[in-house]
């Protein structure tokens, strides 16, 4: 666990601010994200943006290693189905997460603490929406601990 | 070791105001492997990219981090400086503390906190990337254009006269698109087929052009510089080299009163027919729905039931039995042309989530038109020979209203955007309209007039004010027959009142929606499109003629509501862009496309599976005696546009995508 993270509001002492890692594709949910930037649109600190070309280039183990790393919430958003910017991209990446989200209770991860959405490269507004409503939820359930308290546990 | 180095940009105040740069650079210089930190108040200036230069000699640098804006916006200004020092430019990457963080935060401490992680995760990813080189593919410099209206003519003749093949497709019998219906054109009056027919002309005559019309596109297969596109030649029922386009088997077809599609159903013509007399090429075709003969063949009938057009025809051109041909061409750029088509008034619409006027009683009362049928009606060439009379009954309409914005901006009908010329055709209607009938009033019912263009205000307030143009700020709510009138109930909402008027003719201004069908051309293309079918471009200010997939450009209405100049000047920036790119022996691309371990690959074709262009190919693995030993996968750089479904579905991570492998995606996600 590196300085930053260590560094963050204990959940007993100030309020909880949780960290929620967000992959999205290049060219529409970071271009909205961009068109969010442009309008000024504020909206909740939290969320760490990782580009990537297409959500079908999400690998679910990217949300699997985000939590493990400390991530108290993740965000995959990209196109909207048939807008994708490589044709099907987005309709692999649905399937892999209709999947994906068995897996994911199965290891122990509530999986309101996942948002999978379509933003597109116009939806700037959709896209801060999508922030704060995922910070907020993620607040609600407080700190993802349980992969560090088994660590703790040793 | 890397000696990664981190460039925090103020942009002004832009990031400055709400992110502690300093901070930045001082937090980032800390991080393992970053040798430099340093914070300047625009990096993307002369000086600035200066600092990055001088520091990758200086400290020796193998990673370039820039802190500062989109890469959307500054990527390549970035490489390209880094590329300057000579480090390879896929070296560089950026971080976005603008759009992400002082545009949309106020706090300062947590605005420059995320700065700090947002950069630390790519200095991690920075460490994992590795050099690589533009790949380079062949080109067949030649062009196809689909679509033959203004637009595509234009497109076509602009890159044959700059020296390069072009194959024009069209799917009707003859090219000239929508224009080629016009009476006149605005804001000059000047006459639409005397500017337009001398064209149609060139392109047909041009030696580098080839003209394949009533045919459509069957597939594309292959990628930028190397297309290869089947085309359907649909059965004309004529053999196109022995006609000579006499006219002879019209004169003689019994079928005489089928609507004419080019006099927008107020005309008739016959089942052998030329859709209009300029048609280009004057090839006559047989109209298969409605030709007694061919519905003879369908019923399997054993006497012939007609066939006097081929008794009628000196050049024995007639082929009842001829059959759709397949013709394949290989080119290097694409342009898509295919135009729109008119909002559709009656309650059947050809579009999802689109509804018709009921109201407006268009179909069923008599004398309410829209504006194609008024530009037949207009034309020298339409059916009336250009003298304004209503179609039931003939007379010289005394008071026609004319009614804007039907289906535009009507998001409760399905169609929230403006079609942007109707208000200049309307104008325009106004004016032809007095123009031939001194004594008539023109009314114009308006929501606003958008009249943006060069001459275009100008043309409006001439109707107005020289022409008598009378303009009423409102909607009308019904159409009714009433006696021989057309009963228009209103508001005007200026006056705050409602209206009742009796008038002889309704012209409906119609919007324009994309071609129907566009969506499954679009699928063969690759090429994305909005929820009105629209196809978009790559970037709606700087790269607004090119397509998101490589090669394909998009000119004129079918990527949005666009008049003829607009269309013009679009197909000619697409000639150009088409021309730039032939000028070239071979091409130069993007080097981010995934790649195959040929090791560790087991052949079990899950990313051929996932590949959505089918750049996933089969490479045959020899052993010394020349024997197959296995199979595996191989990407087709040319092929490939690294999106990176492959890498996700591969079972043994065999096939990465250069620029976001999984080492590189891991180590910024281990950096959180």
């Amino acid at each position: 666990m590196n300085e930053a993270t260590a560094a963050r509001p204990s959940s007993e002492g100030e309020a909880f601010e949780p960290r929620i890692v967000a992959f999205v594709c290049n060219w529409c949910t970071y271009t909205g994200a961009d068109l969010a930037g442009t309008s000024r649109i504020q909206m909740a600190p939290n969320v760490r943006i990782v580009r990537l070309p297409c959500t079908g280039r999400i690998d679910p183990l990217f949300v699997v290693k985000a939590f493990e790393r400390g991530a108290d919430g993740v965000i995959v958003s990209g196109c909207h189905p048939g807008d994708c910017h490589y044709t099907a991209g987005n309709y692999h990446a649905r399937r892999r997460f209709a999947v994906f989200r068995e897996t994911l209770s199965f290891l122990g991860i509530d999986l309101d603490r996942l948002t999978f959405s379509w933003v597109s490269a116009s939806e700037g507004r959709k896209w801060s929406e999508i922030v704060n409503e995922t910070t907020a939820r993620v607040r609600e359930l407080g700190p993802f601990t349980s992969y560090r308290d088994l660590v703790d546990e040793g | 070791m890397a000696r990664i180095g981190v460039f925090v940009c103020h942009c002004g105040e832009n990031i400055g105001r709400t992110v502690d740069c300093e901070a930045v650079a001082n937090a980032c210089g800390e991080l393992p492997g970053v040798v430099h930190a340093v914070d300047y108040k625009y990096m993307c200036s002369d000086p600035g990219q200066n600092l990055i230069k001088e520091a990758i000699a200086e400290k020796n640098l193998t990673g370039v981090v820039v802190a500062a804006c989109s890469p959307h916006m500054h990527e390549k200004t970035f490489r390209k400086a880094t590329e300057g020092a000579g480090l390879n430019p896929y070296l560089c990457e950026m971080t976005n503390i603008r759009e992400q963080c002082s545009w949309i935060h106020e706090d300062r401490d947590a605005a420059t906190a995320k700065a700090i992680d947002l950069t630390r995760f790519i200095s991690e990813k920075i460490k994992r990337n590795s050099p690589l080189a533009p790949i380079s593919i062949s080109l067949e410099r030649r062009a196809l254009v689909i679509g033959g209206g203004i637009s595509g003519l234009q497109a076509a003749l602009d890159m044959a006269d700059g020296g390069r093949e072009v194959v024009l497709v069209e799917k009707q019998p003859s090219i000239g698109g929508h224009m080629s219906r016009l009476s006149e054109t605005f804001p000059t009056l000047d006459c639409s087929q005397c500017i337009l027919t001398p064209r149609m002309v060139e392109v047909h005559q041009h030696p580098r052009i080839k003209l394949l019309t009533y045919s459509e596109i069957e597939s594309v297969d292959g990628y930028i510089g190397n297309f290869s596109v089947k085309i359907r030649k649909k059965a004309r029922g004529v053999d196109e080299t022995r006609c000579n386009g006499c006219g002879e088997c019209q004169s003689v077809c019994p079928m005489k009163k089928i609507p004419s599609e080019f006099d927008a159903g107020l005309g008739n013509r016959t089942a052998i027919y030329v859709p209009f007399p300029q048609a280009v090429p004057n090839i006559p075709v047989i109209d298969r729905e409605n030709c007694l003969r061919i519905k003879g063949m369908q019923k399997k009938k054993a006497k012939a039931a007609c066939g006097r057009c081929a008794e009628a025809c000196g050049r024995d051109a007639i082929d009842f039995e001829q059959e759709d041909t397949f013709v394949t061409e290989k080119v290097g750029a694409i342009v898509v042309a295919t135009g729109y088509q008119l909002y559709s008034i009656g309650k059947e619409q050809t579009r999802k989530g689109i509804t018709g006027y009921g109201e407006y009683g268009y179909g069923t009362v008599p004398d309410v038109i829209d504006g194609m049928q008024f530009e037949r009606i207009a034309s020298a060439s339409g059916p009336s020979g250009g003298e304004i009379v209503r179609p039931s009954d003939g007379k010289v309409p005394k008071r026609v209203v004319f009614l804007q914005c039907i289906g535009s901006r009507e998001p409760s009908k399905g169609i929230e955007y403006c079609s942007k010329l109707c208000c200049m055709y309307v104008a325009k209607h106004t004016m032809l309209y007095r123009h031939k009938v001194h004594d008539g009033e023109a009314i114009v019912f308006y929501m606003d007039i958008r009249a943006g263009g060069k001459g275009y205000d100008e043309f409006v307030r001439r109707a107005i004010e020289e022409d008598g143009a009378k303009y009423i700020r409102g909607r009308v709510s019904s159409i009714q027959r009433e006696g021989e009138k057309v009963r228009l109930t209103g508001f005007d909402t200026l006056s705050g009142e409602q209206m009742e008027i009796d008038a002889d003719m309704v012209v409906l201004a119609t919007a324009m929606q994309a071609q129907p069908g566009i969506e499954s051309l679009a699928q063969k293309l690759s090429v994305s499109y909005d929820g009105h079918g629209f196809i978009n471009e790559a970037h709606p200010k700087l790269r607004p003629v090119d397509t998101n997939t490589a090669g394909v450009f998009v000119a004129g209405a079918c990527q949005a509501p666009r008049d003829i100049p607009d269309s013009v000047a679009m197909a000619s920036a697409t000639a150009s862009k088409v021309l730039g790119m032939f000028s070239k022996e071979r091409l130069e691309r993007e080097p981010t496309v995934a790649g195959v371990d040929k090791v560790t690959c087991s052949g079990c074709f899950h990313c051929e599976r996932a590949c959505p262009y089918g750049a996933v190919e089969r490479y045959e693995v020899l052993n010394r005696s020349g024997e197959v030993e296995k199979v595996i996968a191989e990407v087709n750089e040319g092929v490939c546009q690294g999106c990176g479904s492959c890498q996700v579905a591969c079972p043994s991570k065999s096939i990465e995508l250069e620029g976001f492998t999984d080492a590189q995606i891991f180590a910024a996600i281990n950096a959180l």
